[in-house]
């Protein structure tokens, strides 16, 4: 057996392990492990390429290799669980900006030594414009999760996003025939990078779980498309495997927002449908409540549903939330949080957090779960949700929302708002379940709100 | 590797892909994104050969960039989803960090 053979086994062990990892990951006594057996595949795959015959430098790989760790390591370890999506994206964007340099120089590679067929130089032509797409829209995602990038670009974006596409497709063409001139292949990232910052600008707010789910699509299929530029197994493997991964995310994304994943992409924003008019709505029948009003109903609950939404991550509330499920409890009353699937900015999001906070994971029940036991309960406390909520999505065919499986918090007997004002959600509708008979609002900061509701259930 | 072996390959880890993710519950999804872009940081091997070939300069700096970036994306990805996976802990069962 040769080098190259035992190379080949090599990966072929890392993709079982890359496999392996993926199903621990189904289930939580299992995920830690499986990251672990990903880890594991991981390291494997990179020391069996470095007993490659072609690899003649090695501290220009040291090098390389120490400072990304150390990079990767710091903003692992200093993360705030609710930064988590902008990590995500990050990490998303360096993941489709090396795929296109390995391309890149590959292909550079190749070309010079004249070995080029189809093969390599159509897979370039995909890694570049895919690769291109995942880095500057991750990179903007980033910057949008951060709340530091608000631009939601200009009229006509759309038709500039067309063209532009039009024009990679024209330049992958120009990279096939004529692969000898790499500025082809250039020229097309140049395009692809333009695209992907167009692409990702005027999506906001609550289309960040499908948008962060596609991205991670992208990365994937833009390593993948690197194997085939070099002929590399484990990279087809390991990139379809993730590829695979962020579809189906995606779908359920979607499905979750009844919105398909192209109207989010093409921003085919809800926000442009029929307006209407808020005070219509709350006119006089919103109530206000207190946390000592509120401590008081929960004093004679029996059963209580916690519905956390994207204000919590941006109040910090979830270990206060906490707090408030372990006085509940000893007192007597059943506790358990309803999470909708697109609740925060990623899918997922709500889950870690209250993780964070070290709320039993099998407290979280999923919206399926969860809705047919509203009209058992006695109290729903919502916090920082508000489109999840919002019972138009069901009684209105013509509002945006419309078809989107909402939470029935409204089914319970009374159901407390914690909400800074009555603005509207990323939907930009008002919601009537803030008007409701049943709902009391009690506005203010979510981890405010909590603790004054710990205070007044001491002493009520 | 033949083209249609390379498409092959392709096209089975894709529903196997499908296969697996859609057994992950909800709960699970952003440990889901974060490990499972770790492992779209594969392209680190492909960028150790192109940096390591020594072929001429452009490709070695280009080669040199991608293995940083992939490090990162490889490194705080498994880092990262180790971190928040050790944090899902159940009172009924054992926490997520024992073995099973």
């Amino acid at each position: 057996m040769d080098r190259t053979d035992l190379i080949v086994l090599g990966y072929l062990v890392a993709a079982v392990l890359f496999i392996l990892g993926l199903k621990g990951l189904a289930r939580p006594r299992t995920a830690r492990r499986g990251n672990q057996l990903g880890a594991s595949g991981m390291l494997l795959a990179v020391l069996v390429t470095l007993i490659d015959q072609a690899i003649v430098s090695f501290w220009v790989l040291a090098a390389g290799l120490v400072v990304g760790a150390a990079i990767g390591t710091v903003l692992a370890v200093k993360v705030q669980m609710t930064s988590m999506p902008e990590l995500v994206a990050l990490f998303n964007g360096f993941g489709g900006a090396a795929s296109v340099l390995v391309a890149g120089a590959s292909f550079t590679e190749i070309v010079d030594l004249g070995l080029v067929d189809d093969q390599v130089s159509s897979a370039a032509a995909i890694t570049a414009i895919i690769g291109a797409v995942t880095f500057t829209g991750s990179v903007v995602a980033f910057f949008k999760l951060k709340e530091s990038f608000n631009w939601s670009g200009f009229s006509g974006i759309r038709i500039v996003n067309a063209i532009l596409a039009t024009a990679s497709v024209a330049l992958g063409a120009m990279v096939i025939i004529d692969p000898s001139n790499t500025g082809w292949l250039w020229a097309l990232v140049a395009v692809g990078a333009v695209l992907g910052f167009l692409l990702v600008v005027p999506i906001g707010g609550a289309d960040m779980p499908v948008v962060i789910a596609i991205l991670n699509s992208l990365s994937g299929l833009a390593a993948s498309a690197t194997g085939f530029v070099l002929d590399n197994t484990l990279l087809i493997i390991a990139g379809s495997l993730v590829g695979a991964s962020g579809l189906v995310l995606t779908q359920i994304m979607s499905v979750a927002m009844n919105r398909s994943a192209l109207a989010v992409i093409f921003s085919d924003t809800p926000a442009s449908g029929v307006t209407i008019d808020a005070d219509e709505v709350y006119a006089g029948r919103v109530t206000t409540s207190s946390a000592d009003e509120v401590a008081m109903i929960l004093d004679t609950a029996s059963r209580v549903v916690i519905v956390p939404g994207y204000g919590l991550a941006v109040a910090q509330a979830q270990h206060v939330v906490r707090e408030l499920t372990n006085v509940l409890e000893k007192r007597g009353v059943e506790v358990v949080f309803g999470i909708h699937p697109v609740a925060g900015r990623m899918p997922g999001h709500m889950n870690v957090l209250l993780a964070e906070a070290e709320v039993d994971y099998e407290l979280l029940l999923e919206m399926d779960v969860v809705n047919p036991t509203f009209a058992q309960t006695d109290v729903v406390i919502v916090i920082g949700a508000n489109d999840v909520v919002n019972p138009m999505a069901e009684t209105d065919p013509e509002s945006p929302i419309a078809g989107m499986p909402i939470l029935n918090v409204d089914h319970a007997r009374t159901v407390v708002v914690i909400k800074r004002s009555l603005s509207p959600g990323f939907a930009g509708i008002p919601n009537p379940l803030f008007a409701a008979d049943n709902a009391l609002m009690l506005f203010g900061d979510g981890k405010q709100a909590v603790s004054d509701i710990i205070k007044a259930l001491a002493e009520v | 590797m033949t083209f249609l072996i390379a498409l092959t390959l392709f096209v089975m880890a894709v529903f196997l892909g499908i296969e697996l993710i859609s057994k992950v519950p909800p709960t699970l999804h952003t440990p889901l994104m974060s490990g499972s872009n770790a492992i779209s940081g594969i392209t680190l091997i492909g960028a150790l050969v192109s940096a390591g070939s020594d072929h001429r300069t452009l490709t070695t700096t280009l080669a040199f960039a991608a293995v940083v970036l992939a490090t990162i994306n490889v490194v705080g990805g498994f880092l990262v989803t180790n971190r928040m996976l050790s944090m899902f802990t159940s009172r009924t069962r054992k926490p997520a960090d024992s073995t099973d």
